[in-house]
């Protein structure tokens, strides 16, 4: 555990020694407030809840998650950083984790400093500030899916734009599963249960769930299992690099 | 003198192109090898194995007893490697890195500053501590990579090209910090540049196309040769025939 932390201390200083943390944290602020303010209609729906806040998160993510992922072992593997890495004694799974972890965190601190929304709702209004909790919990575990998705896509290649855009595609699937264009594509011809398997697939539907303010446990392994799956076959991808 | 490092029968292959053929060798404490051969010859692909960054196709390799593949982390404990052309974390400064690498290696807290301490002097570090790496000359940039090789005081020391890119008076102090930790230490160096082999290395090893030509002392080697041959001409026969009886 000791180890992962070092990995993930050096990460965070990574980000912040270069203008990359500066510059994510600025746009991510500004396009959420965007979002917020002009396509979510914050003020002409007239009540005190960040629905319209949150209901974004989902597509905000999904292009701009990729653009930290993808750095994480493609801009390693084109700096030879690796080589370093990989024989300092660690493991492939703590170099995973920490990097990981790493990423998550910076997006946790990149997620708290929206705080000002909810003392924005809390002063206009009286807002279900479990509900929003409930929402936060539930970016942040979505933010951990997408991020794994994307660190293992940039295990599989050296060039960071490739890893970007494959990341984008994949999480698009991903995100899109569970919408009404994609489920009305299944409906005519699949069974009920494949189309509820199918929906269940998407960051949307489960990330909805806990938005309303209910924690449900199932959403919560959803989130939790794609993340240790997409980062298992992350170990995958590096340990076959090394010809075992 | 133990054996530090033993290779037996290590192969690897890319495909269908074999990169390392058939390589067996033992190095004891206190024996600096030279590793020499054209480029592409298969040299970093034998380091990469020994330091356990690449997995042989074939054969094994024990550095202090342990057997690579079976405990990977125990003997990258005991190496320190500074990998071709020296990569490091650009953005980070050079104490920052030097604490990380400290860090990680689980260098106990109570000696972490003489750890860190010793490998900045060692390698004349003290003028550019709080500078971004990225910012650095080549020669400092290489002086850092060393400087983290050392910084656990191995019983291994894996160094591939350890003074390209360095000017004549680095060259020199590199080579005078290896002849200092000669002697407790097996070290194993990858160079292009024959003077230095006959400055620092006990052994020499030619390799030419992924199989071993020649391993003798650097003395030994230029036996046999015409009067007034040098390593370089001594090299450049071995060589140039290893290459031509492949065509």
């Amino acid at each position: 555990m000791y180890t992962v932390l070092s990995i993930t201390k050096r990460e965070v200083y990574g980000y912040f020694a270069t203008p990359v943390a500066y510059v994510f944290i600025v746009i991510f602020l500004i396009m959420s407030g965007l979002f917020t303010f002009y396509m979510g209609g914050f003020y002409e729906r007239s009540q005190a809840d960040l629905t319209s806040f949150f209901d974004w998160h989902p597509w905000l993510y999904l292009f701009l998650i990729p653009a930290i992922s993808m750095r994480l072992w493609a801009e390693e593997r084109r700096n030879g950083t690796i080589e370093l890495l990989m024989t300092l004694p660690i493991s492939v799974v703590q170099a995973v984790l920490g990097k990981f972890i790493a990423a998550w965190i910076f997006t946790a601190i990149s997620l708290f400093l929206t705080f000002p929304m909810w003392i924005t709702v809390n002063y206009l209004g009286d807002p279900d500030n479990g509900t929003i909790v409930a929402s936060y919990l539930g970016s942040l575990l979505m933010a951990g899916g997408y991020l794994a998705i994307g660190s293992c896509i940039s295990s599989l290649t050296k060039n960071q734009v490739i890893a970007f855009v494959v990341t984008i595609a994949v999480c698009f699937l991903f995100t899109v599963s569970g919408m009404p264009i994609v489920l009305n594509f299944f409906s005519s011809w699949t069974p009920q249960a494949l189309l509820d398997t199918i929906a269940s697939f998407s960051f949307v539907s489960n990330f909805t769930d806990l938005t309303k303010g209910v924690i449900d446990i199932r959403n919560i392994i959803y989130f939790l299992s794609l993340i240790i799956g997409a980062l298992s076959l992350n170990v995958i991808s590096i340990n076959s690099r090394k010809g075992l | 003198m133990s054996v530090l490092i033993e290779v037996d029968k290590l192969t690897k292959s890319f495909g269908p192109f074999v990169a390392v053929d058939n390589i067996s060798f033992s190095l004891k404490r206190g024996e600096v090898l030279g590793f020499l051969g054209p480029n592409g010859a298969g040299k970093t692909t034998t380091m990469r194995m020994i330091t356990g960054f690449l997995a042989p196709t074939a054969g094994s390799i024990k550095v202090c007893g342990n057997d690579v593949s079976q405990y990977p982390i125990a003997i990258k404990e005991k190496i320190g490697y500074v990998p071709e052309g020296a990569p490091l974390y650009g953005e980070m400064t050079v104490l920052k890195f030097l604490h990380f690498i400290a860090d990680i290696r689980k260098i106990p807290k109570n000696r972490i500053d003489k750890a860190i301490n010793g490998a900045i002097k060692k390698l004349g570090l003290d003028l550019v501590l709080y500078q971004q790496v990225e910012t650095l000359s080549k020669g400092y940039k290489r002086r850092v990579g060393l400087s983290q090789a050392i910084i656990h005081d191995p019983d291994v020391l894996i160094l591939d090209e350890p003074t390209d890119g360095l000017d004549p008076n680095q060259k020199h102090e590199v080579r005078k910090l290896i002849t200092e930790m000669s002697s407790t230490k097996a070290i194993i160096i990858s160079t292009h540049i024959l003077e230095e082999v006959d400055a620092v290395c006990s052994r020499a090893m030619i390799i030419a196309n992924g199989r071993m030509i020649v391993d003798k002392s650097p003395k030994e080697l230029l036996v046999g040769s015409p009067k007034g041959a040098t390593l370089d001409d001594v090299f450049r026969s071995l060589t140039i025939e290893n290459v031509k009886e492949n065509k």
